[in-house]
């Protein structure tokens, strides 16, 4: 919040002043966290010692849940009211066809998919929002109460809707989101910064239930990725349930009952991992009648029953790269990440496919959670002199827009550097017409029917004019965290159409706001006095910063824009003397936007100033 | 922050030779100074405008590194409105030429032969080829703008034309 952070970049505080910040991997099997400290990233582990937290949420009756090993435990024996991959479910409605097979009951709802449990309806927003809040428990028990933020990371190939989901989902959680960062990029940071690697790498990212690609390009310091692919619903668990699949034909099981079901895939997992050391393993499952069932699994058969798998992914790789224009030997190296690439089939498909020996020296579950804390560290402002790197990532997919015939106008294209700004303009067709709808899709095939509806805009407002006179200029904004923002303005009359969105599998603001409030009246008046505590530091703190930004740059406002923030000061100064901790929140707000133009005429003249640097420099 | 065409932002002279390392010096500089990255914890003000700033500074460099997205720009600075739909003249040889091509892609497309394809997008690379030498010409030379407009639009024909033919030959 502080308005005094915009001083010269590559500064970094006083080692007093280090601000907190985790880099968290929201795995669809498990979750890890990770901190910076002492100037190496590490995984911080729970009281027992262990790093990953299963990704899995048991819900029971009353409002209690259960987070990771012990949720894991009772899967079969409570299988509806145990939620494991939820990432999967992520932005997504139920008429998905990723859903059909999973073993949960779905409720039938427009909008993103929701889960029954014993508790209620969930939706896998807040599903993982449990998990991330046991990460967050973890990190403050770790690292103390003064957490500044956390990088999230997500598939490189997650759509806006997916992408929108993991951020509510932080929100919820309770976490200031840095930024969400791109699996295979935090994979790249860990790797690059650790090796001081150059030149063109290939990230093969393969965890539970998503696959990446992404190929960057390592120079001095930044890292740019140049092109990206990959399937959100294709991951380990797939070759588990075509195990399981298998299994149930070759052991004449029918599986109708969810705990048998869950059975064979908690049987098929622990086969697939022991053949990654060995040439069979045994497949055991106990079925809820209590019989007893096994059978050998060799390697061969597996690999056999999985090459469709496999070839899936190989395609995408080759797509990639063909968006790169390189040959794989234009490649100096592959990283292996995600715990499904410790598979013997992987390894040696992706190093047939380049030409050399894939990079698997970091352990592939950890690598994207250091990477993330990394990001974190730089984000919240900790690097010092000479450990700087810049990030350029990209769109995985092309944004486009509904026109005649329910063809797709591409607007963004995909592979495209972020954030990245890109406007369009409309007119209307029929006399005196004030309204119109837009339809946003995201995917690489022409036909609107074949790619992923995001959003509908109405504008609205728009002046009366005869048709085709109206100019409406929308522009469509990829921000750093891939997420799609959209503002319309009529160009002949300058007049600000207004914008509504309706996210086609997203939850609302309403239904975020809602969820807060739920678990703002659990919260005891403990919680109530640490945040008041935090509402007056944040209020003296933003106050101090715009009083030195005023003594620097007061000459960018006219003399009604001075009193009115000084006069915010003021207000912001009286509420946090008292104890209401509302008014103290309202009064920090008003001063934080009684000084949001302030700070952005103040920001555009440092960057201004930087630029005209830059260009005398390269004329001296 | 209107103020500032592409070529300015970058500090290079406004024309259509580049010199491609210098611009992608220039970018990398540019975008390392506003990548929201280096705003993560200040105001949400802030954070717009380094955003703003960071999202120009990719369609620059975007627009300014491929041939013909940066012809266009430079007719549209000029002037010159390259809207297409409002706009189809173009010179009776070209438009047989036009109908040509479009025929053999038709043809290529029904024999599904490798070599019809091949022949075709060797033709369609020269053409583009030729018209990027002529718009360069027209552009930094004569400074005839409307007259490079003409003939960025019959590139841009030829462009899309490759495009449709690269997705006839490997569709995704």
């Amino acid at each position: 919040m502080a308005l005094l952070q915009i001083s010269e970049p590559g500064e970094s505080p006083a080692p007093h002043q280090r601000r907190l910040a985790v880099g968290i991997d929201l795995g669809t099997t498990h979750s890890l966290v990770a901190a910076v400290r002492s100037s190496v990233p590490e995984v911080l582990p729970d009281e027992q010692g262990r790093v990953l937290l299963p990704s899995a949420v048991r819900y029971l009756p009353g409002d209690a849940t259960v987070v990771g090993y012990d949720a894991l435990a009772e899967q079969a024996a409570d299988p509806l009211n145990t939620i494991v991959s939820v990432k999967r479910f992520m932005g997504r409605s139920i008429d998905d066809p990723g859903l059909a097979r999973a073993p949960y009951e779905f409720a039938v709802a427009p909008g993103m998919v929701r889960l029954r449990t014993v508790q209620g309806e969930r939706s896998p927003v807040e599903v993982s929002a449990r998990i991330l809040a046991a990460l967050r428990e973890r990190a403050q028990a770790a690292l103390g109460d003064d957490l500044v933020g956390a990088v999230i990371t997500v598939p490189a190939y997650f759509d806006d809707a997916q992408r929108q989901a993991t951020r509510d989902a932080a929100r919820l959680a309770g976490l200031n989101v840095l930024r969400l960062l791109n699996e295979p990029t935090a994979a790249a940071i860990a790797y690059g910064l650790d090796r001081q690697a150059e030149g063109v790498y290939a990230v093969y990212d393969l965890g539970g239930g998503t696959f990446d690609i992404s190929i960057l390009r390592l120079t001095r310091g930044v890292f740019e990725v140049i092109a990206t692919g990959g399937d959100t619903a294709l991951g380990g668990d797939d070759f588990d349930i075509a195990i399981a699949d298998d299994m149930q034909r070759r052991l004449r099981v029918d599986a109708a009952l969810p705990a048998d079901r869950r059975g064979l895939l908690v049987a098929a997992r622990r086969a697939r991992e022991a053949l990654s050391a060995a040439d069979s393993a045994e497949f055991r499952v106990r079925l809820a009648d209590g019989r007893e069932l096994s059978a050998t699994l060799e390697r061969d058969g597996f690999e056999r029953l999985t090459l469709p798998l496999v070839e899936r992914t190989l395609s995408r790789v080759r797509r990639a790269l063909h968006d790169t224009g390189l040959a794989p030997d234009g490649i100096q190296g592959v990283v292996m990440v995600g715990g499904a690439t410790r598979m013997p089939v992987i390894r040696r498909a992706v190093g047939e496919l380049f030409g050399m020996q894939p990079l698997t020296d970091l352990d592939p579950d950890q690598v994207v959670a250091l990477g993330a804390a990394l990001q974190a560290n730089l984000l919240a402002g900790n690097r010092a002199p000479g450990e700087d790197w810049l990030l350029l990532d990209v769109t995985p997919l092309s944004l486009g827009l509904e026109t005649m015939g329910g063809l797709v106008e591409r607007i963004i294209p995909r592979n495209s550097t972020i954030p990245v700004a890109r406007a369009q303009e409309f007119t209307t067709f029929k006399d005196g017409q004030t309204a119109m709808s837009i339809h946003v899709v995201q995917g690489e095939r022409e036909l609107v029917s074949d790619c992923r509806s995001l959003a509908r805009f109405e504008l609205r407002g728009i002046p009366p004019m005869v048709a085709g006179a109206a100019r409406i200029r929308v522009t469509f904004q990829v921000d750093a965290d891939g997420l799609l923002g959209v503002t319309a303005r009529e160009q002949s009359s300058g007049v600000e159409a207004s914008v509504t969105v309706k996210p086609s599998y997203g939850l609302s603001d309403d239904e975020i706001a809602a969820m807060l409030t739920d678990s703002m009246t659990q919260a005891d008046s403990d919680a109530r006095l640490r945040m008041l505590r935090e509402q007056q530091v944040e209020a003296e703190r933003l106050a101090v910063s715009v009083e030195a930004a005023l003594a620097a740059d007061a000459d960018l406002l006219d003399a009604g824009e001075l009193a009115a923030v000084r006069d915010a000061v003021q207000s912001a100064r009286r509420a946090a003397a008292g104890d209401d901790v509302d008014a103290v929140r309202a009064a920090v707000e008003k001063l934080a936007s009684a000084t949001d133009d302030f700070a952005a005429r103040r920001m555009d003249r440092s960057i201004r100033k930087a630029l005209a640097g830059r260009k005398l420099d390269e004329i001296s | 922050m209107a103020g500032d065409d592409y070529f300015g932002l970058f500090g290079l002279p406004t024309r259509y030779a580049i010199d491609d390392a210098a611009l992608e010096s220039a970018w990398r500089t540019v975008a390392a100074q506003v990548h929201p990255d280096r705003y993560a914890t200040a105001a949400p003000a802030e954070r717009r405008v380094a955003m703003q700033w960071a999202a120009r500074a990719n369609e620059a460099y975007r627009t300014l590194r491929d041939p013909l997205a940066r012809a266009r720009y430079l007719c549209e600075q000029a002037g010159v409105d390259l809207q297409t739909e409002s706009n189809t003249a173009m010179e009776p040889e070209f438009l047989m030429q036009q109908m040509n091509w479009r025929e053999a892609l038709d043809e290529a497309r029904a024999s599904g032969g490798e070599q019809a394809y091949a022949a075709l997008q060797g033709e369609l690379g020269d053409a583009a080829r030729a018209l990027r030498d002529e718009v360069g010409i027209l552009l930094d030379e004569r400074r005839d703008a409307p007259a490079a407009a003409l003939k960025v639009r019959e590139w841009m024909f030829v462009d899309k034309l490759a495009q449709e033919l690269r997705r006839a030959r490997s569709p995704d």
